[in-house]
């Protein structure tokens, strides 16, 4: 593995498994009276957030207290940065306060990738802009695997604002190294002109495309893009790309509705489809934190890595 | 606090001078296997030569696992017969008491557990619950080596608390595993009494441990390597001595 997890692509098949059993071992002690390890007893683990973000902030830190760490969390609010203090200023200074590891979500793709060459701690990138979010594919991909017992040949359906999502980005890639066969649907203004260099196939039809699924997950359409003109309006989008309860009826009888929330019911997913027993996403946080206690015990329990 | 938590459970483990007679046939038993493995490092001691009759073995069971230079110390009609007679042991010390459990230390500690539930349940003619505890997330010597895999845990639904529990692992060296064995356990629930039980105690104790039923006893020194192999994971069952650390590189060596 390597010393920093930025991108889901970096991964090889044997460090993706590696993180999807380790975090099935400790979704066990997620069911015991007592949930901490000693693990990472004396390390430190900051939090430092550019963006807004409720369930991934939490996430790594109910992960990161688990396995025993001292989080400390950073958000920009009331900081220094509001202040105007440049990332590079804020890497310095949680170097100075002697951090071993730094998750960050950063509006700017790439940001934790510069963030790396700055601090000598590991660097888990939480998302950054519409670049990556490794740890929600490492956990979407532990969820398919529970729900459906394999990874590899499963076809995955990932539906909407594919252009803008990390989330899309992150998963093609880890799954397409898993072996699972996806496909990105959405509306053209809202696929990335290069998908075709991707790899993963692409289509305009969502019910063309929902009878073949095992999974279907649906992204978040972005209320900043509802103004820019994507689509004509959130009720066209909804009719042609939300998952309504007829449209679910189109799915195989094992297939799974996935979404990395928040979700906008009525919009992308609707209120019965996301209440429905196909619908993995209240476990989708569960699974977050074993897998991000997962991610953070292979980079920080061990040696320090030569790199 | 090893120590101390260990001297609190080490009362209620049982006289340990009892322990200790009760062993004596067990260390007696073995003089004529290291007797053999004395003459067995004498031809040990001219390199390639001493691989002869272990390579001949090596040979009868097609191991790949097997390292060069090592020889066989425990036999697998020997392994057997002292896996009767610890769980014949343990029933004896737990007065055959019905709430025994059986934790294997992964990975080789695992079959073991499950072997001696499967002989106690032959004698007494009910089940002994037996299942598997990773002290991976436990141990003190997490960060000399890169992040490793995790085994698998499994506690008995009952779980253990208020229950006799006997910790079973391959080999006993430094105490070190069976005393992350202990605050691995103390965050699962709390036993009533917590007991050792290993196939080899290799001597060279770092820690106040202590086992409670041993399969043999095996004289080393802390140069040498010994590896203990089983049907379930390595396709035989034999327990080998090697030389030093080229022999090394898998579970139950040097720890």
């Amino acid at each position: 593995m390597n010393r920093h997890l930025i991108s889901a692509g970096e991964l090889t098949e044997q460090d993706a498994l590696l993180i999807l059993d380790t975090a099935e071992e400790l979704a066990q002690m997620a069911d015991r009276p007592m949930k901490k390890l000693p693990t990472l007893r004396g390390r430190t683990v900051v939090n430092l957030f550019f963006e807004d973000s409720t369930r991934t902030r939490i996430s790594f830190e109910a992960a990161a207290k688990r396995l025993s760490a001292d989080v400390i969390t950073f958000t920009v609010k009331g900081s220094s940065v509001a202040k105007g203090e440049s990332l590079k200023d804020t890497a310095l200074t949680l170097e100075a306060m002697g951090a071993d590891a730094v998750v960050i979500r950063h509006s700017a793709s790439g940001a934790p990738h510069r963030l790396a060459s700055w601090v000598k701690g590991s660097v888990i990138n939480a998302g950054d802009g519409s670049h990556e979010h490794p740890t929600q594919a490492l956990l979407d991909a532990f969820t398919m695997r529970r729900r459906l017992g394999r990874l590899g040949g499963l076809r995955v359906a990932i539906v909407g604002d594919v252009l803008h999502s990390r989330v899309a980005r992150s998963n093609v890639l880890l799954l397409s190294t898993l072996g699972a066969e996806v496909t990105l649907v959405g509306p053209p203004t809202l696929l990335p002109v290069a998908v075709g260099a991707w790899p993963c196939s692409a289509s305009y039809d969502l019910d063309a495309t929902l009878p073949k699924s095992d999974v279907v997950m649906m992204l978040r359409v972005q209320q900043e893009r509802m103004n820019a003109a994507y689509f004509p309006s959130v009720r066209e989008y909804s009719r042609r790309y939300g998952l309504d309860a007829a449209r679910m009826a189109l799915l195989a009888e094992h297939a799974i509705v996935m979404h990395p929330g928040p979700m906008n019911r009525g919009v992308e997913i609707a209120a019965e489809v996301a209440d429905s027993a196909r619908s993995t996403i209240v476990e989708q946080v569960a699974n977050g934190v074993s897998v991000r206690m997962a991610v953070l015990y292979l980079l920080l329990g061990g040696a320090e890595a030569q790199s | 606090m090893h120590a101390a938590q260990h001297e609190d459970r080490d009362p209620a483990a049982g006289d340990p001078a009892a322990g200790r007679t009760r062993r004596a046939p067990g260390s007696a038993g073995a003089v004529p296997g290291s007797t053999g493995a004395a003459s067995g490092s004498t031809g040990a001691a001219s390199g390639s030569t001493g691989a002869a009759p272990g390579g001949g073995r090596t040979g009868a069971h097609g191991g790949g696992t097997r390292a060069e230079g090592s020889r066989s110390v425990f036999e697998p009609a020997e392994i057997g017969r002292a896996l009767t007679r610890i769980a014949h042991e343990i029933l004896e010390r737990t007065s055959g008491a019905g709430d025994v459990i059986l934790l294997g230390i992964p990975t080789r500690g695992v079959p073991l557990a499950h072997r001696l539930a499967g002989r106690m349940e032959q004698v007494e003619g009910h089940p002994f619950p037996a299942g598997s505890l990773d002290i991976t997330m436990y141990r003190d010597d997490l960060r000399l080596r890169p992040a490793r895999a995790l085994g698998h845990t499994a506690v008995p639904a009952a779980g253990v608390d208020g229950q006799i529990v006997v910790l079973v692992d391959d080999v006993l060296y430094s105490g070190r595993t069976a005393a992350a064995a202990l605050d691995a356990l103390g965050d699962i629930g709390r036993p009533r009494i917590v007991q050792l039980a290993v196939l080899v105690d290799r001597g060279h104790r770092e820690l106040p441990i202590r086992p409670d039923y041993v399969g043999k006893n095996l004289p080393t020194s802390q140069r040498e390597v010994v590896r203990v192999l089983l049907t379930e994971v390595d396709g035989e069952d034999v327990v080998l001595l090697g030389e030093g650390p080229g022999a090394s590189g898998g579970d139950g060596m040097t720890r």
